[in-house]
């Protein structure tokens, strides 16, 4: 149990996925610059982590390893391809499914699903499951909490990023520059949480 | 467009990294060693080059709906290849790479590339956008690279350069907050030299448009003289006349 609660910590703060493992940079900079907007991918993004996560976890044990379901075949150097397109349509199949039932949060995060595809924390942390074998459990813990230290980072940086509209800052700096700048300090200060582990 | 405007252009004009701000997440997280930035920015070439020749010869049999998906299985294609093979060949560059090979596969430049120039040109064009843009997304890590390694170790190995000791260097650079400060700092000055040379081409053509319309004032002006000339002339001729 204290090794879940120390994986959960270190996934969440020191281990950030974006401040300190540097995957979904690219959603991390485009839609931070308004609040509601950073929270609704936040959520779409720690919706499909998770479900993502274990959905990976289970067919990469199940099917791509020579199991009894495979003729004991090893087909884990497929994992990039078959991973990515379980993502894709597991994307697809989750849109449709928050359309038809819940109209409410589809408004509210349907307009970022389609990112989410590209989106590298995805894959990323479907393969980082992989390459430290984790067991199921523990996907489920890591995954969770990864996205939430995703959706944390991001809605942070977007309150930053609305005070700095603000500011005079010099034209050629304006806008993503002075974000990554802003980004680094943010870095130096979960930088700080090592020393709690 | 000629063939070497289309292989150059990636290098500044269109820098990937620099200008269109794709694919950052390699951007930062391979550049803390110069080594590393180089095998990467050599596999994306691979990658890159690779699958817009595939994606622009089948180009016309890929339905406009299902484009996407098929675009990221050619390119995942490519890049259970290089993984596979820097893991046989490179095994350095591979564990220093890590996770990062086969996250290629999400790079946004190259399926921004597949979208944007493979899908509506032909093969041979193709191959010098991807080789071009490669190199420019390797030449913009290498740059960020080599900046982070030498202010942040004192020396690069790769080249055997050294500037000052490696216990008085400003360490911070190669960790994760150093790789953010870095590229807002390059990026930064790079729009401000960018804009500043905008400025003054623009007070130049300003400049040029004054000289032309004074030209064109003065041409006015002898044109009227001449014609209030005429006129004079003719009313003496009728004048006479009668």
């Amino acid at each position: 149990m204290s090794d879940l609660l120390a994986l959960a910590f270190t996934s969440f703060l020191v281990q950030n996925i974006i401040l300190n493992q540097f995957l979904g940079i690219c959603s991390f900079l485009g839609v931070s610059n308004k609040r509601d907007k950073a929270l609704g991918m936040g959520l779409a993004v720690f919706f499909v982590i998770t479900l993502s996560g274990m959905m990976t976890w289970t067919i990469y044990y199940f099917i791509l390893s020579p199991t009894s379901f495979n003729n004991y075949t090893d087909l884990t150097f497929m994992r990039t391809i078959v991973f990515i397109l379980v993502i894709a349509a597991m994307v697809q199949i989750l849109e449709m499914a928050i359309k038809k039932f819940s109209p409410g949060l589809y408004s509210a995060l349907g307009v970022y699903l389609p990112l989410i595809t590209t989106n590298c924390a995805v894959l990323g942390v479907a393969l980082l499951n992989i390459q430290y074998s984790f067991t199921f459990v523990e996907t489920i813990v890591f995954s969770a909490f990864t996205s939430l230290g995703y959706s944390a980072v991001i809605f942070t940086f977007s309150f930053i990023r609305e005070q700095m509209n603000k500011a005079p800052i010099p034209e050629g700096f304006k806008g993503i520059p002075a974000g990554l700048v802003a980004a680094s300090i943010m870095a130096f200060i979960f930088k700080g949480f090592v020393g709690i582990i | 467009m000629t063939k070497k405007e289309n292989l150059l252009k990636g290098f500044v004009k269109e820098n990937p990294i620099f200008v269109f701000l794709l694919g950052m997440c390699p951007a930062l997280a391979v550049t803390a060693s110069f080594e590393t930035s180089l095998g990467m920015g050599i596999l994306v070439v691979f990658v890159l080059t690779m699958s817009n020749i595939v994606i622009s010869s089948v180009r016309n049999f890929i339905p406009y709906e299902v484009r996407t998906p098929a675009y990221i299985v050619i390119i995942a294609t490519f890049v259970t290849i290089v993984r596979m093979f820097t893991a046989a060949y490179a095994f350095d560059l591979y564990l220093s790479l890590g996770v990062f090979i086969p996250l290629i596969v999400v790079n946004c430049l190259i399926l921004g590339r597949a979208e944007a120039y493979a899908s509506d040109n032909t093969v041979f064009d193709s191959i010098f956008d991807g080789m071009g843009m490669g190199l420019g997304f390797t030449l913009g890590l290498s740059t960020l690279a080599f900046t982070r390694e030498l202010l942040g170790t004192g020396s690069i190995a790769l080249l055997n350069i050294t500037i000052y000791e490696a216990s008085v260097a400003a360490s911070f650079l190669v960790s994760p907050p150093g790789a953010f400060l870095t590229l807002g700092l390059l990026i930064g000055i790079i729009n401000t030299v960018r804009i500043d040379k905008e400025k003054k081409k623009k007070a130049i053509m300003d400049e040029k448009i004054r000289i032309a319309l004074e030209k064109k004032a003065a041409k006015k002006q002898a044109l009227e003289a001449q014609q209030a000339k005429e006129t004079k002339i003719n009313l003496k001729e009728v004048a006479l006349n009668e």
